[in-house]
């Protein structure tokens, strides 16, 4: 029996929460921010299953070589025994699913299908995430560049947001993509390709986190704790770097979260158009734009389709998951 | 106002200047950097079996020798007062707005666009319609009704509809209704006939474009929408609505739904106007021949003003909907002045 008043000096000014639980010492610390969010977080079962997708994803990406050779053929390897040659569609019903090839093999060639809708994971994932990255960088730099010293800096600076923002960006993204010859840049081949993606993808899609952290860092700035930090004698770097930045964190992540998924559809776009990554490296976007010129065999987008549907949907069911529980105000 | 509006077309119009440059920059400064010649540029537009000598002939004529800055200052010319072309067969007048002659089919560009754009204003048109209706319509109605089977449904569906690549759709659409697996009671893909010619024809050929189209974007805009209607219908002007008595019919209407209505018109502005400047995605799903293919097409044909073109005419689209964003926000939203 602990009547209330018995309770240890520390806990005195503790949550009544932790006074519930008890004299544990441990129950009573306070919780950092980050320790909240990521427990709200937790109890989010549909967020959960997100990221569960994910990192399921990232695992196949990984180890695709392994998973290949266990489980399926080579992606590149021609099979075309598997192929009717007069109706250049595979012999056997369902385009040829069977244990042997788990999603069946493509037309014309009888390639696995299975293989390559887990070598295009790596593809599709590694330029979501660096040209994420990329964005992420020049807009949280430029962002907070020209909301925390304002004045003429912020004016070039959002007019050149403002301009980004009007361009027809697929139709710019295409026409950088189409443009750019097959060596240059001292890079040739897939490693060309990727680059250039990253590049273009993570270059036109910074304006948008751009003026989200420049709208947040401008209002950071005002706040109380900026002046006393200003008041002890801190200069504009130490500001930026301690008081500023580790308050965008939160935004930032929320932004970076939401903007993967749309960087995967990008991608999955422009493979499409023929000027992503070029065959017979597979890709997602690239097996649908075949799929496209091939109507017989409806099989041949399915998988491919549901492999980018699902990876974008665990992305933006983490992401919305991720914004409940970093920003509790916007309870949906 | 009209200070305003003049001061927004001046700004509208140096945009499209700083547009202009960069796609310039993009066709010529990147080959360049990554080691054309323009003889190399200019042997694409000569055929294969062209000779030095021909293709050095053709980089003389297509002005490729010439310092970049001169080739766009000829360019933005031919644009304000018009220009003259010689390719070869005799001197060709090319009357204001001129966006040159292609390289390849050595016809003028800016026909050529406008021969395009009905496609993709079409398209564009009526899946507009299609999302906004639906997109705000189940947004208000899953706001209203937060938590119910109808609400967690619409939204696992927008949830679907957002994260679906919409040449995924399109094959998949067209395959179920169109090409007979199992139903074949839609236009097949690549078909279009003209609004003068026949409307129920249009209509028809467009039906699955359309939808297709729109369920895309109602899926965001149905998020967007219950998102804002939450957040409005939360407000204290709200409670004193129905406080003086107001028919709820009015309150959602009127009030609530007037006040979500800002974001939602701006990513309109931005959307319809990235979709009327080329729906590249959509119509190459669906083989329409508008704006979005042709941009694709002189892409890939590297026809440098057939490019220049689209992309002009596209950004011109965005700007002047971002514009009408502007003005209209000042409708919707009495507390919005413009100066």
């Amino acid at each position: 029996m602990t009547a209330p008043l018995d309770v240890p000096e520390s806990a005195k000014e503790a949550v009544p929460e932790a006074v519930v639980t008890g004299v544990d010492r441990k129950a009573i610390q306070g919780r950092s921010l980050g320790q909240i969010a990521w427990l709200r977080l937790k109890r989010d079962k549909v967020a959960m299953v997100g990221a569960g997708v994910i990192l399921f994803l990232i695992l196949i990406a990984v180890f695709a070589p392994l998973i290949v050779k266990w489980f399926g053929h080579p992606p590149l390897e021609f099979h075309r025994d598997m192929i009717d040659q007069e109706t250049q569609v595979p012999k056997d019903r369902f385009g040829g699913i069977s244990w042997d090839y788990l999603f069946g093999v493509d037309p014309q060639w009888g390639r696995d299908i299975f293989s390559r809708v887990v070598y295009g994971a790596r593809i599709s994932l590694l330029i979501a995430f660096l040209a994420t990255l990329l964005s992420v960088g020049i807009g949280t730099i430029l962002g907070v560049t020209a909301g925390f010293f304002g004045g003429w800096v912020d004016t070039v600076i959002s007019r050149l947001m403002d301009v980004f923002l009007a361009f027809p960006l697929l139709v710019f993204a295409i026409a950088l993509a189409g443009v750019v010859p097959d060596t240059a840049f001292g890079l040739s081949g897939d490693a060309l390709r990727v680059s250039l993606l990253i590049f273009i993808i993570g270059f036109f899609n910074w304006p948008y986190i751009g003026r989200i952290v420049r709208g947040q860092t401008l209002s950071l700035r005002e706040r109380e704790f900026v002046d006393a930090a200003r008041s002890l004698g801190a200069r504009g770097p130490y500001i930026i770097f301690r008081e500023v930045l580790p308050n965008l964190v939160a935004p930032i992540l929320i932004y970076s979260t939401l903007l993967i998924p749309s960087n995967i559809l990008f991608e999955a776009a422009l493979s499409f158009l023929g000027v992503g990554v070029r065959p017979p490296t597979p890709t997602w976007g690239g097996m649908l734009s075949d799929a496209a010129r091939i109507y017989t065999v409806p099989h041949y987008a399915i998988f491919p389709g549901l492999a980018i549907f699902l990876t974008v949907l665990a992305f933006n069911l983490f992401g919305d998951g991720l914004r409940d529980a970093l920003d509790p105000r916007g309870n949906r | 106002m009209v200070t305003y509006i003049i001061r927004r077309l001046i700004g509208a119009v140096v945009m499209l200047g700083i547009v202009s440059m960069v796609t310039f920059a993009i066709f010529f400064l990147v080959p360049q950097l990554a080691g054309a010649t323009p003889e190399g540029m200019a042997s694409r537009y000569v055929g294969r079996t062209a000779t030095g000598e021909i293709a050095k002939l053709a980089a003389e004529r297509l002005g490729f020798n010439d310092p970049l800055v001169v080739q766009y200052g000829r360019y933005v010319k031919g644009i304000v007062v018009g220009a003259e072309y010689d390719y070869g067969a005799g001197v060709e007048y090319c009357p204001p707005p001129c966006l040159g002659y292609s390289f390849i089919t050595q016809q003028p560009v800016f026909p050529d666009l406008m021969n395009r754009l009905p496609v993709t204003l079409s398209l564009a048109l009526g899946a507009a319609v299609l999302w906004v209706g639906l997109g705000v319509g189940i947004g208000v109605l899953s706001a209203l009704r937060r938590g119910s089977v109808f609400d967690r449904t619409a939204m696992i569906i927008a949830l679907a509809g957002v994260s679906l690549p919409i040449f995924f759709t399109a094959l998949i659409a067209l395959q179920i209704f169109s090409y007979g697996n199992p139903f074949s009671f839609a236009a097949q893909g690549g078909t279009y006939t003209t609004i003068q010619d026949s409307l129920p024809l249009w209509a028809y050929a467009l039906l699955l474009p359309w939808v297709t189209l729109a369920f895309q974007f109602a899926a965001g805009y149905a998020r967007l929408t219950r998102a804002g209607m939450l957040e409005t219908m939360n407000e204290d002007y709200i409670r004193t609505a129905r406080a003086k008595g107001l028919k709820e019919r009015r309150v959602v209407v009127k009030h609530g739904l007037r006040g979500a209505l800002t974001p939602i018109i701006t990513i309109f502005g931005l959307d319809f106007g990235l979709l009327i400047g080329g729906a590249v995605l959509t119509e190459s799903a669906f083989s329409l021949n508008g704006l979005g293919k042709y941009a694709i097409q002189a892409i890939t044909d590297q026809d440098l003003p057939k490019v220049m073109g689209v992309t002009l005419l596209a950004a011109l689209f965005v700007v002047v909907a971002n514009l009408i964003v502007d003005l209209l926000y000042a409708v919707v939203d009495p507390r919005v002045r413009l100066s």
